[in-house]
Parts: structure tokens; C-alpha cells; sequence
């Protein structure tokens, strides 16, 4: 068990900087998740405090151990990989020994933790499987079972679920979250996908470009995201955004109009611009109201309906270059061509100011 | 229509190269069971109760150094061999895992070695064979032939490596394995296909050689087969019986040593060990 922490951490290669000036501080036996678009440095985060890319400049901690120039095998750490990575020439037991056998252990204590593992991930009856003959979700598994087996510190996974089909998605997933129940280590967990980060995570690291763009609870992130990308990135459907801009405003509130959007007033404290100034509304579609919203009023025409069952996605032309999306629940959705009128309640309106940073609303 | 017209052509021709390839292999076998005059006289007749005759086997085997020279062929082929594949594999590995200082110049160097052909320094090899007291030895072949494998079985080595997906070196370092580890029990195993087409195609050329066994040896003792069946090829009578089965039987071993690969390199291709 340990902490992590990272301090002013820099990577670049070549004259492309891949991660600037990242923090973080990993709490003993929490499960954090970094996410982020695809090429934002996940991985290379991931890799760096496995020892396996090295530091451009910064400092990585495990425990209280500054592990910069220590070798991934001394750092106390274990990454499972997207691809599995298993060996491809041993059965699943060598699979999970192999490794073990370098740091000196004895055969019984070897035997113990594999039997413990194998228990663990119901993997007992596939011990003298090679890999080839092992299902995806048995192959993650087996990886899995290999981090576990060496008792790290911290368990590193680098979206491990993105090779599995969507239904062993959602088990694999469920089952991660019991093995961190169940043994309380420390683990840092990259994905793209937001879904996986809100259930799995204590906390959630959203990166985009090489940033860090918040770090919080996963209901932090989606009720009061920091900025614009945050806002767009967590939550599916993604947040409806509106151009609007400031048309008056006094020491307690502005008042908002936009292209589409009815004027309203919100309770903004300290808002610094001017009036006139640009800023964004966001909604998500699940806040959009067909009635008893307040503050917010969007009126347009339906375009296309996408009918999951209980819930049916309405998209939503308001003018020409207004469009948006909202979630209706219930049996009654409207069709194609129906005219629509939405409208929000104010505590669930986001705004951004015209540098995307959020505009704390009372 | 387009493809089965191409694979007709194909056919041909490749049926054409086999034919042309293997044609003078089996004028050889054939003749080397007939007598002397039936292989003037008929040539490419096969041997039939009057022409047959195993008088070429018996003097070869019984009388001459043949089973010495095939020893040493034996030795200097699969001596070369396995050094090729050992630091081939081991240089392929660190140039394209490590970045070192000098490591690119290494590589165009080796490059360079797979265009020059190795017998332009024949006076310089001789020269220097003479002067380190190896003149006249199997070793100085077995070097020779690995400084001519080398640079090709690297170069072969490398695109087989790059294939390797990364993570599973990353994921043996997480693991705890030392680097040697991780080549000769992760990646050297995976290399089985890659290692058999090197070997079969370091190995012919060495068996076949006939220029370095002549300006390298001197003694019967060191002589190799290609070199040993030349006496048999007089200036002005040649004994063709036993230049034919000795022709023959070079073509055993390296016939047997090619199937061994082969199985290897199919049973790689197909055990989908690298996916
Ligand atoms: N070895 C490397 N050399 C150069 N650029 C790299 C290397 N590894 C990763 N990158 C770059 O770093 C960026 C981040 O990569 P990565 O961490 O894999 O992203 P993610 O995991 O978030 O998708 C990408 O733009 C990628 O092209
Ligand atoms: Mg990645």
C-alpha cells in the first residue's frame, strides 16, 4: 500500500511536449482514474510512473520513496495493458510466475499467491492453458491475476477493458471494483471511456493536451465541471453549449441573452467582465424540461428522435445554427417535425466565461 | 477471370524454376549409380540392371577423406549457423531496443556489410588469417562466414523485432525480469519463424561455399566437401563416378538439416505465437 505523488511532472519528446507541469497526489488505497481524449498523454502519465518512459524533468513518488532512477521492478508496482501482454509461449501458471521467479521467492509462497489469484479471478481450471486458447475476458484476467500475484504497492491499468466486447466490459468492470474492495490497494486506471471513470473511480483526473484540466469526484466533475472541456467531456449525450453574452448586470446577478435562448437573469457573484462579454451556457440533456423549468427557455423543432425505451433522445433545431439535444423520459416523445419548447432549472445551468474557465452560479 | 489467368502464369512459371532447379540435382543422383560408360553414353537414361554400378559410393567412402570433409562441413556449417543466429539475434535485439551512442552508425555499418560482398577482402582475410595462426583451421572459416551471415540475419532479425508488440517487453520489465531474460526467454522464443528462415539462408551459402575452404585451407584435415571433391576433377581425367556420388552425398545433410528447419518454421508460422 502506498501514496503517489506527483511533482511538477514534465515529458517531452524531441521538442513535442507530451505532459507540462502535471500534480497529482494519489491517496493510499484509492482508485484513481485518469481520462481524456485519445492522445492526451494517458498512457505516457501511466508509463512514467511505471519506470518504463523516463522523467523530462519533475519528480515521482511512491510512498515516501522518490523513484525517478529506480527501474519499474523496484518501484512495487504492477501494470495490466490493454493488449494483455501475456507471454505468449507459457501456460497461464508460468504466465503469473514468471516474473516472481527473478525476485528470489520459493516455490511454496509462488504456489500460494498463484492459488490465491486464480481463486480470486476464477481462474483455476484454465492454469495450464496457454494464452491462445483463452477467451478475451479470461486473457484480461490471467493479466490481471499477474499484477496481483506480485503484491505490488500500486496496481497500474492501461485501458484495460478496451479489448472486450461490451457486455464482459461492464463484468470486467464490476469485477475490478470488488478487487480493489477487496484489497484495498492503491490503483491508477487509464481510459478514454467516461463511463468506466464515473463508476470506478474514487477520483477522476481529466486530462486533455498534456494537462490536467481537473481532478475531482466523479459528481464534482459532472455537476460542477471547471471548465468548458471538462463540461463536454463528462456526461452522454455530451452538454448542449449556447453562444451567449452578458446584456446587463448588477452587483448580485446578470442577465443572459443568446441567439435561440430567451433572455434570463442568474445569480452570478463576482463576474468581472464587462457587459457584452462572451460567455457559453451549457445544459445537459437530461435537464432539459418539455415543462417546469426555470430561467432557461429554448423553443425549436424537433429533426430526429432516437427512441432507447424509457429514455429517447430528441435533437433539437432552436435556429438555423442553434442545434441541441434533450433527453425525454416516459412513452410520450415527440416525433420528427413536432415543435418543442425546453426550458432548466437555474441550479442546472453551467457557465463559462470566453476563456472556458466556469462562472460560479449562487 | 483476372486472377485465375495470374495464378495459371504463376504456375508456370514457378513449375518451370522447380524443373530447372531440380533437373541437374537428379542428372546428378542418377549418374552417380551408373558406370563410367553408361554416364557418357546415355547420360540422362536412369540407371537400369546394366548401367547400374555403385563404383563412385564405394571409392568415395572407401578410400579417400570423405568422411573427414564431410565432418568438416558439418562443423563449419552449423558452427557459422549458430553463431550467426546467436549474436544476430542478440544484435538485431539491442539495435532496435536500445539507443546508444554510435548505435545508428552501428547499423549503417552492418547495412554496408549486406551490399559489399565478403570475398572482396579475401587477400586482407587471408592476411589476417596467416598472421593470427589461423591459417588453415575450421575456425577461420566459422569466422569468416559469421562476418558474412551476420549482416543479413540482423537485418532479417530486426523487422521480425519490430513485429513484436512492445507491451510485452514492458510488461516483463514490470515484471521484475532482468534485460537478458526478457531476450532469451521472452523474445528469443517468439523468434522461432524469423530464426529458421535465417538459418536456412545463412546455412546454403556456407555449405556450398568453395572459394574460402580453398584460400583458407591447405590440409586434408580442414578440408570441407566442396573443396575434397575437387580432386576427384584431374586436369586431364576427371573420375566422374566419384565426383557424382560424393555430389550426391553432400546433398544429404543439408537436405536433412533444411527439413528440420522448415517443420520449425512452419509450426512457428501457424501456432499464431506472436499475436
Ligand atoms: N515514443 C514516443 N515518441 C514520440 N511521441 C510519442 C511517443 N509516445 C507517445 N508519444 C506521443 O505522446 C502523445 C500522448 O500519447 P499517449 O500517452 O499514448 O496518449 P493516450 O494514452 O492519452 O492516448 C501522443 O501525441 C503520442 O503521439
Ligand atoms: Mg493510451
Amino acid at each position: 500500500m502506498a501514496t503517489v505523488r506527483i511533482a511538477k511532472l514534465n515529458k517531452s519528446y524531441g521538442d513535442a511536449a507530451i505532459l507540462r507541469d502535471i500534480d497529482l497526489s494519489v491517496d493510499d488505497g484509492e482508485f484513481v482514474v485518469l481520462v481524456g481524449p485519445s492522445g492526451c498523454g494517458k498512457s505516457t502519465l501511466l508509463r512514467m510512473i511505471a519506470g518504463l518512459d523516463g522523467v523530462t524533468s519533475g519528480d515521482i513518488f511512491i510512498g515516501e520513496r522518490r523513484v525517478n532512477d529506480l527501474e519499474p521492478a523496484h518501484r512495487k508496482i504492477a501494470m495490466v495493458f490493454q493488449s494483455y501482454a501475456l507471454y505468449p509461449h507459457m501456460n497461464v501458471k508460468k504466465n503469473m510466475t514468471f516474473g516472481l521467479k527473478f525476485s528470489g521467492m520459493a516455490q511454496p509462497e509462488m504456489d500460494r499467491r498463484v492459488a490465491e489469484a486464480a481463486r480470486m479471478l476464477r481462474l483455476e481450471p484454465l492454469l495450464e492453458r496457454r494464452p491462445r486458447d483463452l477467451s478475451g475476458g479470461q486473457r484480461q484476467r490471467v493479466a490481471i491475476g499477474r499484477a496481483i500475484v506480485r503484491e505490488p504497492d500500486v496496481f497500474l491499468f492501461d485501458e484495460p477493458l478496451s479489448n472486450l466486447d461490451a457486455a464482459l466490459r461492464v463484468s470486467t468492470r464490476v469485477e475490478i471494483a470488488k478487487l480493489h474492495r477487496l484489497l484495498g490497494a492503491t490503483m491508477i486506471y487509464v481510459t478514454h471511456d467516461q463511463i468506466e471513470a464515473m463508476t470506478l473511480a474514487d477520483r477522476i483526473v481529466v486530462m486533455n493536451h498534456g494537462l490536467i484540466a481537473q481532478v475531482g469526484k466523479p459528481l464534482d466533475l459532472y455537476y460542477h465541471p471547471a471548465n468548458l472541456f471538462v463540461a463536454g467531456f463528462i456526461g452522454s449525450p455530451a452538454m448542449n453549449f449556447f453562444d451567449a453574452s452578458v446584456a446587463a448586470k448588477n452587483a448580485t446577478a446578470v442577465t443572459i441573452s443568446g441567439p435561440g435562448v430567451a433572455a434570463f437573469d442568474a445569480a452570478v457573484k463576482n463576474f468581472s467582465g464587462p457587459v457584452g462579454a462572451k460567455i457559453k451556457i451549457g445544459v445537459r440533456p437530461e435537464h432539459l424540461l418539455a415543462e417546469g423549468g426555470s430561467g432557461f427557455k429554448i423553443a425549436g423543432a424537433v429533426e430526429l428522435v432516437e427512441r432507447l425505451g424509457e429514455t429517447s433522445y430528441a435533437h433539437v433545431r432552436a435556429t438555423p445554427e442553434v442545434a441541441l439535444i434533450a433527453e425525454i423520459r416516459g412513452r410520450d416523445a415527440p416525433n420528427a417535425g413536432d415543435p418543442i419548447a425546453l426550458s432548466a432549472h437555474e441550479r442546472d445551468l453551467h457557465l463559462f466565461d470566453e476563456r472556458g474557465e466556469r462562472i460560479a452560479i449562487d | 477471370m483476372r486472377s485465375r489467368y495470374t495464378i495459371f502464369g504463376v504456375h508456370v512459371i514457378l513449375l518451370a524454376y522447380t524443373l530447372l532447379a531440380t533437373l541437374p540435382i537428379l542428372l546428378v543422383i542418377m549418374n552417380s549409380f551408373k558406370s563410367r560408360n553408361a554416364i557418357f553414353g546415355s547420360p540422362l537414361s536412369p540407371p537400369n540392371a546394366d548401367t547400374f554400378s555403385l563404383i563412385g559410393y564405394t571409392k568415395v567412402l572407401g578410400k579417400s577423406h570423405f568422411v573427414t570433409y564431410l565432418l568438416n562441413s558439418m562443423i563449419v556449417t552449423l558452427g557459422s549457423m549458430g553463431l550467426v543466429l546467436l549474436f544476430g539475434a542478440m544484435a538485431a535485439w539491442a539495435l532496435t531496443e536500445y539507443k546508444f551512442r554510435g548505435s545508428t552508425l552501428l547499423a549503417l555499418f552492418l547495412s554496408i556489410g549486406i551490399m559489399v560482398p565478403i570475398r572482396l577482402g579475401s587477400v586482407a582475410i587471408v592476411a589476417m588469417m596467416r598472421q593470427s595462426g589461423l591459417n588453415d583451421t575450421l575456425t577461420a572459416l566459422v569466422l569468416v562466414y559469421v562476418a558474412q551471415g551476420l549482416p543479413m540475419a540482423i537485418f532479417i532479425l530486426s523487422e521480425f523485432i519490430e513485429q513484436i508488440p512492445k507491451d510485452l517487453r514492458d510488461a516483463a520489465r514490470c515484471d521484475g525480469v532482468p534485460e537478458t531474460r526478457i531476450f532469451f526467454e521472452v523474445i528469443a522464443p517468439l523468434l522461432r519463424p524469423a530464426i529458421a528462415t535465417v538459418a536456412v539462408f545463412t546455412m546454403v551459402p556456407v555449405w556450398n561455399d568453395l572459394w574460402f575452404p580453398l584460400i583458407l585451407t591447405s590440409s586434408d584435415s580442414t578440408h570441407t566437401i566442396t573443396l575434397g571433391v575437387q580432386q576427384f576433377v584431374g586436369q586431364y581425367t576427371t573420375d566422374w563416378n566419384s565426383v557424382l556420388s560424393a555430389l550426391s552425398l553432400a546433398i544429404l545433410p543439408i537436405v536433412v538439416i533444411y527439413v528440420i528447419f522448415s517443420r520449425q518454421l512452419i509450426a512457428g508460422l501457424t501456432s499464431g505465437a506472436v499475436k
